[in-house]
């Protein structure tokens, strides 16, 4: 077939994704910029005020507002948590899969998928009630019976943290484990031979095979655990109590449908989307530098 | 000994991770005197049914479970047929802007879709004046948002399984004077089909599993709210029904581990070739 020929039946198998993608992707993302420049309250929604231009004023209000970087600086730490929390208990768990008999890795994986595949609505509901004040199984073994885990800034990110963890350390551990049965078996017998001990074979020989890996799941994790919203939605009500559990997703959320505040709304939109973009393009720099090719 | 130390550890966190799905399964079926005793036990002497009715009746569980299946296979049905002819245009095909929209698709897959509720909102607003199927309120809004949303990831992934299958085979099938339709629906489907299941598999639990959206589209229809917002409607301050509550997620929660436990070696095979292209 010529080239020009392969195009063009390139194009035609590639034309209803490129509608879809067009229409519900690039476009709302086109959208989102422009909703952001604009004073886009309840009045002009409902059709009756004209649009006024604002240019970056949605920006420099929320650049000059402080309740906007106390939510953004909650979501970094809430992030960072949620990150490394995910990554240890998947790396730990992974190593200790490598170490036991078939039957309990295949029980501990068993656990793993059931939390893995739990929808968000639902886990953050069985933890909402595990952690019920009174009728809570955790506060009946604990002995703190009328406890509410909810109530307190701290204690309520912290239950919506470990939801977090618990669902997302699956596929930490079980991609980890992956790729460290992946390791060729002569290379670890070469280091033994050597005389490595079992901690520099781990740190000098391991490590560096898994770390292409080991960077896949950490910006995954970060980029899911950057935007999590139902966790937060359901498990604190919507954000807390006077949205001190706010995190940008729920404050953007809110902005735009509460308060009918849709340019600020989109204006957090578009924060939260460049730099996620900013992680991403570091992302795919990695790739390319560990050798993987489009 | 030092195994059995780290076996006899591994089965209990173990434990403690499947123990919220105990829970739930286990409070589905308590007696209602039992779920809202101030002494919590771990097991029942009495399993009921009870909870699983109100749920089905009172709480019309049913209507969500079938308005959530009915706007997830329409998105799984959908993103096969566009994701399979995008991604076989992307592997078989060499043009100009082949790269771009490689790249293009890594990258929107990394926008986060929440920041877009609201012009997709505005969106599906005008969409409904002229067709109100796919329109706020309805199922169609839901549909068309989960599509575009599992289509970046579902092409990509299904690119490895195109590029695994020879080139060679379509030389022959062609020999053979199969038309292209022909080979592209008999031959080059059936075979990549264990990335179509993956890949499916992730869309099916994408629509199921949404909140967001959800809850910004079906705004005044409450015969057509899917299971997570019917779930979160449930939850009241201070008087929880949570025997139904717990019925209702367990309800939810079953589909998705069914589909996870059947494909999870694929799965993982998939995204192992979806991360190395």
């Amino acid at each position: 077939m010529t080239a020009k020929g392969q195009g063009r039946t390139a194009f035609a198998y590639l034309a209803p994704a490129l509608l879809v993608l067009g229409g519900l992707l690039a476009y709302p993302i086109y959208q989102l910029v422009l909703i952001s420049l604009y004073d886009y309250g309840q009045e002009q929604v409902s059709g009756g005020a004209p649009l006024e231009f604002l240019g970056l004023g949605n920006y420099q209000k929320l650049l000059g507002d402080q309740q906007f970087w106390g939510v953004f600086g909650q979501t970094v730490a809430f992030a960072a948590v949620c990150v490394v929390g995910t990554l240890l208990v998947g790396a730990f768990l992974a190593i200790l899969a490598t170490r036991v008999r078939t039957w309990v890795r295949m029980t501990l994986f068993l656990a793993a998928l059931g939390a893995w595949s739990t929808p968000a609505v639902a886990g953050s509901t069985i933890w909402l009630f595990l952690f019920d004040a009174n009728f809570g199984f955790v506060n009946e073994v604990l002995g703190i019976q009328g406890f509410s885990w909810t109530f307190d800034k701290w204690t309520a990110f912290g239950l919506v943290a470990a939801q977090v963890i618990w669902c997302s350390f699956p596929f930490v551990m079980v991609t980890l484990f992956a790729g460290i049965k992946a390791i060729p078996g002569e290379v670890l017998e070469a280091a033994a031979l050597d005389g490595a001990s079992a901690f520099r074979t781990a740190w000098s020989v391991t490590l560096p095979l898994l770390k292409p890996i080991i960077l896949v799941v950490t910006i995954q994790s970060i980029i899911w655990d950057f935007k999590v919203f139902t966790q937060i939605y359901v498990m604190t009500n919507g954000g807390g109590i006077a949205g001190r559990n706010l995190v940008l997703n729920v404050y953007a959320y809110q902005q735009a449908f509460a308060a009918s505040e849709y340019g600020l709304g989109a204006a957090i939109g578009v924060v939260m989307t460049v730099l996620l973009l900013g992680i991403t393009m570091f992302y795919l720099r990695a790739l390319r530098r560990s050798g993987e090719v489009l | 000994m030092r195994r059995w130390l780290t076996e006899g550890f591994v089965l209990i966190i173990a434990a403690v991770v499947a123990f919220p799905l105990f829970w739930m399964v286990l409070s589905a079926f308590k007696p209602e005197d039992e779920i809202i005793s101030a002494d919590p036990v771990p097991w029942t002497t009495r399993p009921t049914l009870d909870s699983f009715t109100r749920a089905l009746t009172v709480a019309n569980f049913g209507r969500y479970f079938l308005n959530s299946i009915i706007v997830a296979v329409i998105v799984v049905f959908l993103s096969i047929l566009i994701s399979f002819l995008a991604a076989t245009a992307l592997t078989r095909f060499r043009f100009r802007s082949r790269t771009t929209l490689l790249i293009m698709l890594l990258v929107v897959q990394m926008v986060p879709v929440e920041a877009l509720t609201v012009p997709l909102f505005f969106l599906m607003r005008s969409v409904g004046d002229s067709v109100p199927v796919f329109g706020l309120n309805h199922l169609g809004s839901l549909v068309l948002v989960h599509l575009a949303f599992s289509l970046p990831f579902a092409i990509w992934m299904l690119r490895g399984f195109v590029a695994a299958v020879p080139v060679e085979l379509e030389e022959a099938a062609t020999l053979d004077g199969a038309s292209r339709f022909r080979f592209l629906w008999q031959v080059l489907f059936p075979l990549v089909a264990p990335g179509l299941v993956a890949t499916s598999v992730l869309s099916f639990i994408h629509a199921w599993n949404d909140f967001l959206f959800a809850k910004t589209f079906i705004i005044s229809a409450v015969e057509n709210q899917t299971l997570p917002l019917a779930l979160q409607v449930f939850v009241k301050p201070d008087q929880n029904d949570w025997g139904a509550i717990m019925a209702g997620s367990t309800l939810m929660t079953i589909p998705v581990l069914i589909f996870f436990v059947l494909v999870q070696r694929r799965l993982v095979s998939g995204l192992a070739g979806a991360v190395k292209g």
